[in-house]
């Protein structure tokens, strides 16, 4: 049977990145679903403990092509050895993660084999499509499930007839779960002679800085979120890395408010940001567009602060407080303090 | 030879100021209620082409843009801005087209301009974010890309170098010619118009355009050929037509869903201090904060 492929991308470190033990975690849950293998394709050198990282995971064999010129990163030797490897083994399923690397690589390789790929995707699941003028029934199709055109509509995106079905997913979106600790599967060392060429090598890497995470909102417990509404209130975002502080916990930021330059990048919360499942969410001035709350509506306790009633945020919040966040925000930081003596 | 340089641009709707207005009540996009624009990270390509130019003075600049006929609006902005010139490509085949076969449509137009040495495009557009067409124009023309460029670090003869803005920092990288280089919006904003170049080309129009107007331009494209914008079909680029648009594109569209909110139990609270000292309480007593 043809298996799902999951491609994984190696930190600074030498170690597998977080989102792609989180999209091995969500992959062997479809192979499960479709009894078929999960395979890892991994592309570097030197990595560490490869295997004992990604036999819990579920992983039935383990691609990996180890050459010193293969890290860090570059599109063209990675891209003639997934493109490659997926024409041999003629997977079902591709997955990337959607960060600078996935969403540099995977549409280059559906480019050349002529598939389709869906970007950021929130779900997938396992289902099948009737076509009702066509009179066929496709079983057991990848549905790409994401927010589009303004966050107004989910939508579910198929590939009826190209394989294999292609997909990046964001990192934090899936959860990253141990399958099974003392699972095994084997490991195929590729030659790497046969699938890259020396013209890959055309691009020369001058120079690089990488730096450590500086601003972790994956883990956080609490998370104090500004958004585009912040934007009008006076010290708005200054008020919000206060009262993050002072509750131990980080700042995040909508897309809008990135974009409008009130935090940075990495504090982006939504479909194209991080997703976020903390024990309290306080949202100040967001209205809740789909992006964003495809980002956060997992959270356990969600506050929202915000002048208009019908803002969507609110429907998911288990406590509304409607008014000025210049108002409410010195409040709850001097209401905290006067609690916690 | 002229140093050739393509520039992929793209005309969205707003999609980040979208209204009240923007879905109908039967939940589909009403498109009509967007404002069309020029896309923002091409409009950063732009500028670095335009200041790759100012480095190589013999470089020509083409906008490629595919849509329908109004999608000559940016390449007259594009003009104005200073290009040299721009391709509308539009055909009702390329209609419903997904990221493989609008990549495909548009590495065909940059195929028939000829010799390129640099292909320069947005490293995404604001109405999917998806980020895909370029690297998959790179492949189609079987080039290399270099995504999410922020800066020119230098030009030569041989090769151009380039500074990536990447996750969790910057990687500087040099490449020979050809190559594709999608920009990113952290790039340098691109200049405004000029007021010379507005005056001279403000009256181009491509010939669609000219149709939908109304108006006899067979004088002026004589007299003033640069008031030309092309217009290219699939013909005119070659295409094979099961490679475009709905038939073209392998992801289907299932099932759009508005988006329901599962309510919950919200608990509305006033400014007052008593309301908001209530819910520190509660969350301080339930081990959540503090």
């Amino acid at each position: 049977m043809n298996d799902i492929f999951v491609y994984c991308e190696i930190t600074e470190e030498r170690t597998i990145a977080d989102v792609s033990l989180e999209l091995l975690s969500k992959a062997r849950k479809l192979a499960d679903d479709l009894k078929v293998k999960l395979e890892a394709i991994v592309i570097g050198s030197e990595v560490k403990d490869l295997e004992q990282q990604l036999y819990p995971y579920g992983v039935d064999c383990i691609n990996y092509a180890n050459d010193s010129r293969l890290f860090p990163y570059q599109t063209l030797p990675h891209f003639s050895i997934v493109s490659k490897l997926i024409k041999q083994k003629q997977p079902q399923i591709a997955l990337f993660g959607a960060t600078s690397v996935g969403r540099d690589l995977a549409p280059r390789v559906a480019s050349f084999l002529r598939c389709g790929l869906t970007a950021d995707c929130t779900s997938l699941e396992i289902g099948e499509h009737e076509d009702k003028k066509a009179g066929i029934v496709y079983k057991d199709l990848l549905y790409q499930i994401r927010p589009a055109f303004g966050g107004n509509i989910i939508a579910t995106i198929i590939n009826p007839e190209t394989r294999p079905q292609m997909a990046t997913v964001r990192e934090g979106v899936m959860k990253k779960e141990i399958y099974n600790a003392a699972y095994k599967g084997c490991i195929c060392n590729l030659n790497v002679a046969e699938y890259v060429l020396d013209s890959d090598f055309c691009i020369k890497i001058v120079a690089r800085h990488i730096e450590q995470q500086r601003i972790n909102i994956k883990g956080a417990q609490i998370i104090v979120c500004g958004g585009y509404g912040m934007a009008s209130v006076k010290d708005g975002f200054k008020m919000i890395h206060e009262l993050a502080d002072m509750l131990g916990g980080e700042v995040g930021a909508t897309r809008a408010a990135v974009d409008a330059g009130l935090a940075e990048h990495e504090r982006q919360i939504g479909q194209t940001g991080v997703t976020v499942r903390p024990k309290l969410y306080i949202a100040c001035g967001i209205s809740g567009a789909v992006q964003h709350r495809a980002g956060m509506a997992e959270s356990s306790k969600i506050i929202s602060i915000n002048t208009d009633p019908n803002a969507p945020i609110n429907a998911i919040s288990d406590y509304t407080i409607i008014g000025d966040a210049a108002e409410i925000l010195p409040k709850l930081i001097t209401h905290y303090r006067a609690n916690t003596k | 030879m002229s140093f050739r340089i393509v520039v992929l641009a793209k005309q969205v709707p707003d999609t980040r100021n979208v209204g009240k207005d923007a879905m109908k009540e039967d939940g589909t996009v009403n498109r009509a209620a967007l404002p069309a624009i020029f896309n923002p990270e091409d409009l950063n390509a732009l500028e670095m082409a335009l200041e790759i130019k100012d480095r190589k003075k013999d470089a020509v600049i083409s906008i490629i843009t595919m849509g329908p006929s109004r999608a000559a609006e940016i390449i007259r902005d594009s003009i104005y801005r200073g290009a040299d010139n721009g391709i509308v490509v539009s055909d009702r085949k390329v209609a419903g087209s997904d990221t493989l076969a609008t990549s495909y449509t548009i590495s065909q137009a940059v195929k028939k301009l000829g010799h390129v040495d640099l292909v320069l495009c947005g490293r995404q557009a604001i109405d999917g974010d998806t980020a895909q067409v370029g690297p998959q124009v790179a492949e189609k023309l079987n080039i290399p890309q270099i995504t999410y460029a922020e800066e020119v670090i230098s030009v030569s003869e041989k090769s151009i170098e380039i500074k990536r803005r990447l996750e969790r920092g910057i990687e500087v990288v040099e490449c020979g010619y050809p190559c594709l280089i999608t920009v990113h919006g952290s790039a340098k904003a691109c200049r405004f118009s000029h007021a010379k170049r507005v005056m001279k080309y403000k009256y181009s129009l491509s010939a669609s355009e000219a149709v939908e107007r109304n108006v006899d331009m067979t004088q002026a494209w004589a007299n003033k050929p640069y008031l030309k914008i092309e217009e290219w079909n699939a013909a005119d680029i070659a295409a094979e037509d099961s490679r475009l648009g709905l038939t073209g594109s392998p992801t289907k569209v299932k099932k759009i869903e508005n988006v329901v909110l599962a309510q919950k139990e919200s608990v509305n609270l006033s400014t007052s201090d008593e309301d908001i000292d209530g819910l520190m309480k509660e969350l301080i007593a339930a081990h959540i904060i503090g």
